[in-house]
């Protein structure tokens, strides 16, 4: 059974508003996937769905081909961090992991073993309602890796975490997906995600705007630019703009080139014999990327296109990125 | 792209089965400090609450030893101030009895019949006036005076009998060993409509038979008396209870009242197997002397007192001072708030917090879920219950005894019934609050509304808060209707008495009750799955 996290077609509405419209993606194993968006995305919803907690109007979503709610001993399947406050405050961090436990078939050893996993083994004994919201952190994690399971999922874990814990929050993020686990993490704060995901699910408005690996989702953003330096600017306008470059003065001696990479540059600039110097591919930052993404799609809707057939925006969508940037939604249409 | 070999759960979970998840819920229960709490808090207040109302009755009881007068008047009246020497006649199946009556009788020896004439059956009242004489002056019949033909084992009181009657404001009847009634041909006794009857022995099975006119006889009933000895009293008998004027009122209160009674029947046409009569009280009169039999002829004219019937708790004399098991009981309603309260949180606690999303997702199968909560809510109410009863019931029973008080007596396997009973109430109320905590979500409001369906009717009924129509209402219909487990004492048609819950009556049987407190649950229940099925949670 492979190890994923399968979503297709959600679509959820509570009462007036749509949370979500058509939401597809798949997660594959041995990365870490961010799933960010704006509050009110419908990050949250989509996980309740995922665990069959939520049903949806439309859509299907799986883990590992199997609806969740067919599962048997699901969180061997599945590890889910949903509510770091969802906790018996009178009972103790162990008891909690206890009787989750015991409801997979699972003894007190194993409670043990995940809270020496997650820092808590010293703490164990203390009632949960004492804990601070990053040690409720851990605390989910630990009961989310209770089955060990191949899929892991969490809802904005670094809410609450000080420095030290995001930091070891994505150093164990990381090791999960390297031992080959599927791991979904949502946040609504891509710097969070920076330096720990692999991939990327941008979603706005209950759909998936971008389906990318950083990698590509930062190259799209950097939009091939080139920026460069020359005391021959008028030269090197002409043999750009002959080579299908957009050009543009940003400075007497400084140029920005859009639409030629930064090799076919200097070959087009060598070629016409124009002096120029420090030639430097503009590299956008991730929150940059994830801005222009998030804004396009609130453009987008601002647009009135409210009614187009969900079909025609999810047909933009391969089920894999093929490497470069899928830029769906404002881009797609 | 370097090839990903996906991830393998080290964990070999056990098998799925049910058992999981009934221990994850009561991992779930038990490490819940105030829980726990909450149900020993239960028990104490089920079991301690009667333990006070045991000590109340010291006064009752001395009370009633002083009203009795001085000096040892009879077997069954308070001698004094010492309670504990009061006893209850018991009857064969082990209940308290009244076996007072006149009894004109003759040995009958093997297989045979009586048969007589009633013309007449008058009777006396107890005066109206307050300061009027202690016998009966006033002319009038308590409905539930009797006189016809009784066969007897033997002229104790509280020895098996089989007797055909024609009572004052009941017909004829044939009754047999105290608890036992069976109607016959109704309407009054007079000289324009006598009342022929007929009681036989053939073996161990007496039969009675009643006619209007002595030619055409109908069998009222065939009753087997077990271990009946060859040579038996047998003969003519009247009796005339005390006239019971308590009535409750509104609002709560019991008017007591009345006083003894007598009856005086006219009998002809006898026909008995032969040998001589002779007259004689069994028991005792309330009225020294207040019996006769007077014979002209073929006529007989027998009057007497007193009563062939059970006791009912709480009514008529030393059974107005008895410890009772629903005394010892009292407190079951209050345990069951605090279990009401605890059962209800079980569930609502996980609605608070969210907790039920991780509930749910370690154990998708919503029904079996709530099946675990139910089991294990129930089961450890069940013991609460057990424990508080056991306990109420036992160290009620040691105060009373050790304070020399008495005891109104109830066979043993009543006493089982009781305790069983309570642990029974205590479960299915408890998974009655959860399902109502599914339902509501909200721990405040599904606590209220437990508490209102469970304690909130039998509280009206048994501080006759409702008039006692009402309160049987609400102990027939409401999930209260389960108090009924705790009823000791069955209801006796045929003896005058406010049969109210505070006493240990209960308008449903014990099974019958128990039935409409499961039907509540279970409609809750399913309420509660459909609701745990459709909801996002």
């Amino acid at each position: 059974m492979e190890a994923t996290i399968e979503v297709a077609g959600l679509r959820k509405r509570f009462g007036s508003a749509q949370a979500l419209d058509g939401m597809s993606f798949t997660v594959l194993p041995g990365q870490v996937t961010g799933f960010v968006g704006p509050n009110g995305a419908g990050k949250s919803t989509t996980m309740r769905i995922i665990l069959g907690l939520d049903a949806a109007d439309e859509g299907t979503a799986f883990i590992g081909g199997l609806p969740y709610r067919t599962l048997r001993h699901p969180l061997s399947h599945v590890g889910a961090l949903l509510d770091a406050a969802a906790l018996q405050p009178s009972r103790s961090a162990r008891n909690h992991l206890l009787w989750l436990a015991h409801s997979q078939g699972l003894g007190g050893q194993r409670a043990d073993q995940v809270l020496e996993l997650t820092g808590l083994a010293s703490v164990a004994k203390r009632k949960a309602g004492g804990y601070s919201l990053g040690m409720r952190q851990r605390l989910g994690i630990a009961a989310a890796l209770l089955g060990d399971p191949p899929v892991i999922m969490m809802d904005e874990p670094f809410n609450g975490m000080d420095p030290e814990g995001i930091i070891w929050m994505r150093g164990f993020l990381k090791s999960l997906a390297a031992e080959g686990r599927a791991v979904l993490v949502s946040s609504h704060l891509m710097s969070e995600l920076q330096d720990s995901a692999d991939h990327l699910l941008v979603v706005g408005r209950g759909q998936v705007i971008a389906d990318t690996s950083v990698a590509a989702l930062i190259e799209a953003a950097s939009g091939e630019r080139v920026e460069l330096r020359t005391t021959a600017r008028t030269g090197a306008m002409t043999v750009l703009a002959h080579a299908g470059a957009t050009v543009a003065a940003t400075a007497p001696d400084r140029l920005t080139v859009s639409g030629l990479s930064a090799e076919k540059t200097v070959a087009a600039l060598t070629d016409g014999h124009v002096p120029f110097a420090e030639v430097a591919a503009h590299r956008a930052s991730l929150e940059e990327a994830y801005m222009e993404l998030t804004r396009d799609a609130v453009e987008f809707r601002a647009g009135g296109a409210d009614d187009a057939p969900d079909g025609t925006l999810r047909g933009g969508y391969s089920a894999r990125p093929s490497g470069d940037a899928q830029r769906a939604g404002g881009g797609q249409r | 792209m370097t090839t990903i070999t996906p991830y393998r759960s080290g964990q070999r979970p056990g098998p799925d089965g049910f058992a999981q998840l009934l221990h994850a819920e009561w991992t779930k229960f038990r490490t819940v400090r105030g829980w726990v709490i909450g149900m020993i808090v239960a028990v104490v207040a089920a079991a301690g609450i009667g333990l006070l109302g045991t000590g109340t009755s010291t006064s009752s009881c001395q009370r009633a030893g002083g009203q009795a007068g001085s000096g040892p008047v009879s077997g069954q009246a308070a001698s004094g101030t010492a309670c504990s020497s009061l006893t209850f006649t018991l009857g064969p199946g082990g209940e308290p009895v009244s076996d007072s009556f006149y009894f004109v009788r003759q040995p009958l020896t093997g297989d045979g019949s009586i048969t007589v004439r009633v013309t007449s059956l008058t009777g006396l009242l107890p005066s109206q006036d307050p300061n009027g004489p202690p016998t009966p002056t006033r002319p009038g019949l308590e409905p539930w005076a009797k006189t016809g033909i009784i066969i007897k084992q033997d002229t104790r009181q509280g020895s098996p009998y089989a007797a055909i009657m024609v009572a004052a404001g009941h017909g004829v009847r044939m009754q047999w060993n105290y608890t036992a009634d069976t109607p016959g041909m109704p309407g009054a006794v007079g000289p324009a409509s006598p009342r022929w009857l007929r009681l036989t022995r053939a073996g161990d099975v007496i039969t009675g038979y009643d006619s209007a006119d002595g030619a055409h006889w109908t069998q009222v009933g065939a009753v087997t008396l077990s271990g009946l000895p060859a040579t038996v009293p047998g003969g003519l008998f009247t009796a005339s209870p005390d006239d019971d004027q308590e009535s409750q009122n509104f609002g709560g209160g019991v008017n007591g009242g009345g006083g003894p009674t007598q009856a005086t029947a006219v009998f002809d046409h006898v026909t008995a197997p032969g040998g001589s009569w002779a007259g004689g009280y069994v028991g005792y009169p309330e009225i020294p002397g207040a019996g006769a039999y007077h014979q002209a002829g073929g006529r007989f004219t027998v009057t007497g007192q007193g009563d062939v019937a059970p006791i009912p708790a709480g009514h008529g004399g030393p059974a107005d001072a008895a410890a009772t098991l629903t005394g010892y009981l009292l407190g079951t309603f209050v345990g069951l708030i605090a279990l009401a309260v605890v059962a209800t949180m079980f569930m609502t606690a996980e609605y608070r917090r969210n907790l039920i999303r991780v509930t749910l997702a370690a154990n998708p199968r919503r029904g079996r879920t709530l099946a675990a909560k139910a089991i294990v809510i129930g089961a450890v109410s069940f013991v609460a219950g057990l424990v508080a009863a056991a306990v109420a019931v036992l160290a009620g029973t040691a105060v009373t005894h050790a304070r020399g008080y008495y005891e109104f007596p109830v066979p043993t396997s009543t006493v089982v019934r009781v305790i069983i009973g309570t642990a029974a109430l205590a479960a299915v109320s408890a998974v009655l609050a959860l399902a109502v905590g599914t339902i509501v979500r909200r721990s405040a409001t599904a606590v209220a509304i437990a508490i209102v369906m469970i304690a909130g009717p039998y509280f009206l009924a048994v501080a006759a808060v409702v008039p006692l129509g009402a309160a049987d209402w609400l102990l027939r219909v409401t999930p209260a209707a389960g108090f009924a487990l705790q009823g000791p004492y069955p209801q006796y048609p045929q003896v005058t008495a406010i049969y109210s819950a505070l006493s240990g009556y209960f308008p449903l049987a014990p099974w019958a009750g128990l039935a409409v407190l499961c039907g509540w649950a279970a409609a809750a229940l399913a309420l509660a799955a459909y609701l745990l099925r459709r909801r996002d949670s």
